[in-house]
């Protein structure tokens, strides 16, 4: 029998810290154990960091509300531990269609090429995939997960942050070496610190009826612009596990937010786009509005913000959820690495250039799909019905229509970790990208790329069938303590004591750009940090100390 | 000048300017003003991406707001 997530309630547990005579102070506590929080809690644990989650409630979330899991995401989830279980119970897709009133006007695969583990999209329910990151996060002794915690006091002092969480048996108060506020978009700790989120409202309102029914529908991404059965509007039809389906109604500003969310309202609504004899239940709804809007910085101080609580958007891209994972996938390898002092500081600042980079691109995106979605005048409307009417006929055209442009892991393209190219090279993976995935062979078995890299940096040596060279075991043997991968070609056997994957599709090559002697410096979350075209201590050196914000400038 | 300002021509360019206004009129003919609006959207978006060079496109969107 599954668990079920969404009934199931945890146990407030008294914390030692009642105990002390003074607050205790701990490396790290995460303020919300929501997905973000989830993430990042495990991702410190998994590094031997002792850490402390708090969380205001003692359950899971309450309706579906993210849905859509990301390629990237699954990938970070890999690492985490519950990739699979997310990917098995989750719905797959890769097709999106667009109709114009009662016409397919345009259809896009989000991932086009094979050779990859995951696909572009998932759809779960939030509460699943914050039960297998909880049943995670329940595996590591060092670390505490503390119910019914609510934090009340945030004071974010020079030698620490001084916390007051209130408990069902009253208050007490812990240290904190740093902490992540990962409680949403409404986030108490950014108020209690008297710092905002900014940006732009968009005054419409949307209503998301789950309902749960038997139904032919394809497994694909629906998209209807001023349909017949719910004229002037927008429609959103996805599938998702356990035979329910999301539906999401654009209901204009004008909407009475409380009215609309009754069955009276929601249920003609549902019947005119599924017709009089189809049956179904309501699983969830909910009525919403948006904003895209981020804070200043995303650390202040020995207090980082994450997710919702530093950023938000609208939900047409999937990019709400998605971000904030790869926000916890980009602070994780940071802190480890200064809590641990083989970093300075200035490691941790890069949390907010690159997350803010693709906070940045997320918000455009967003707010481009948004203005496409909800026209904010007449000739803006005007616009996109002439895109729309145009785009079944002319290939332009539906180049043009912009129903959500849907998670995409950023670039750090201008990050100061990166070394920049001083070789030529041709593809996607420059520094700062995330990597690509490929099929390879590990040990004989067909596997994954991405897998292979353990959240270490990592030195991913390219070589041709005879495997490294002399020269090259000469310089991987003075670089000694860096974790290496030897990637070989198909026909090649592999006969060295260092770690060695077949590239048994040169998918992997071929994605990478990489001929025999190609190198590169993977991060510990995936994103490349330097690439040569051929093997030099001295340069991985320097690109190691770089990508740690250990170069001492000259 | 810069180049992008250079690349948008505005120095005669057709061959018959008056067989090329006479169609435009005509291309809203029996259109009510509603229709008629529709037809120019739609007659800028098939432009604009026969264009294609956005720094031309952006000139000429200056252009066309300038002192209005």
């Amino acid at each position: 029998m599954e668990q079920n997530y969404q009934t199931l309630k945890f146990d407030y547990v008294r914390p030692s810290d009642f105990d002390e005579s003074k607050p205790a102070l701990h490396p790290v506590v995460i303020v919300g154990a929501g997905p973000v929080g989830l993430a990042t809690a495990i991702d410190l644990a998994q590094q031997g960091l002792q850490v402390v989650l708090l969380d205001d409630d003692d359950c899971l979330s309450a309706g579906s509300r993210a849905l859509c899991f990301a390629k990237r995401t699954l990938e970070i989830f890999d690492r985490l531990g519950c990739g699979d279980r997310v990917s098995a119970k989750g719905v797959s897709w890769n097709v999106g269609k667009v109709f114009f009133k009662d016409k397919p006007v345009y259809s896009f695969n989000l991932l086009p090429e094979g050779g990859h583990q995951r696909p572009a999209f998932v759809n779960l329910q939030q509460y699943y995939v914050e039960g297998y990151l909880l049943e995670c996060a329940q595996q590591y002794p060092n670390l505490e997960i503390r119910w019914k915690n609510k934090v009340v006091g945030v004071s974010n002092d020079v030698e620490e942050v001084l916390l007051t969480i209130e408990t069902p048996e009253g208050r007490y108060q812990i240290a904190a070496a740093y902490m992540i506020a990962c409680d949403g978009s409404r986030s108490p700790v950014r108020g209690m610190l008297g710092l905002e989120s900014k940006g732009r409202v968009f005054q419409d309102r949307f209503l998301i009826a789950d309902v749960k029914m038997k139904a032919a529908f394809p497994t694909e991404r629906w998209f209807w612009f001023d349909p017949p059965f719910h004229p002037n509007q927008s429609v959103l039809l996805h599938r998702e596990p356990d035979d329910v389906w999301r539906i999401d109604f654009q209901l204009g500003w004008d909407a009475d937010p409380v009215l609309e969310k009754t069955p009276e309202k929601v249920i003609p609504r549902v019947r005119a786009l599924l017709g009089a004899d189809v049956e179904f239940e309501l699983e969830w709804v909910s009525v919403y509005t948006f904003a895209c809007m981020r804070m200043d910085k995303f650390r202040y101080g020995r207090v980082f913000f994450a997710g919702d609580a530093a950023h938000g958007v609208s939900p047409f891209g999937a990019r709400g959820a998605n971000s904030g994972v790869q926000d916890a996938d980009n602070l994780g390898w940071k802190l480890g690495l200064v809590l641990k002092g083989l970093a300075p500081l200035a490691l941790l600042d890069t949390y907010c250039t690159e997350r803010g980079y693709a906070a940045d691109e997320n918000i455009l995106n967003s707010t481009r799909s948004t203005d496409f979605i909800t026209p904010k005048s007449a000739i803006s409307k005007l616009f996109r019905n002439a895109v729309l009417s145009l785009s079944k006929e002319h290939p332009f055209a539906r180049r043009l229509v912009n129903s959500g442009r849907l998670s995409l892991p950023s670039t750090y393209i201008d990050s100061p970790l990166n070394t920049p190219d001083a070789d030529l090279f041709a593809g996607a993976m420059l520094p700062g990208a995330p990597s690509a995935d490929a099929p390879v062979q590990v040990n004989g078995n067909d596997g994954w790329f991405l897998p292979q890299l353990n959240a270490k940096f990592t030195l991913l040596l390219f070589c041709n069938a005879q495997g490294p060279t002399a020269a090259q075991l000469a310089a991987l043997s003075a670089l000694g303590h860096i974790e290496t991968l030897l990637v070989l070609p198909a026909e090649a056997s592999p006969n060295s004591t260092l770690r060695t994957i077949i590239d048994s599709e040169a998918l992997l090559a071929q994605r990478f750009d990489a001929q025999a002697g190609t190198t590169y410096l993977m991060r510990p979350d995936q994103h490349v940090a330097a690439r040569w075209r051929s093997l030099d201590v001295q340069q991985v050196q320097d690109a190691l100390l770089r990508a740690t914000c250990n170069l001492r400038s000259v | 000048m810069n180049t992008a300002l250079s690349s948008l021509r505005t120095e005669p360019n057709f061959v018959n300017p008056d067989d090329f206004y006479e169609s435009l009129i005509a291309m809203h003919q029996d259109l009510s003003e509603e229709q008629s609006h529709m037809a120019n959207a739609r007659l800028i978006l098939l432009l604009a991406n026969h264009i294609g060079d956005l720094d031309v496109l952006r000139v000429a969107m200056t252009h066309a707001r300038t002192d209005l």
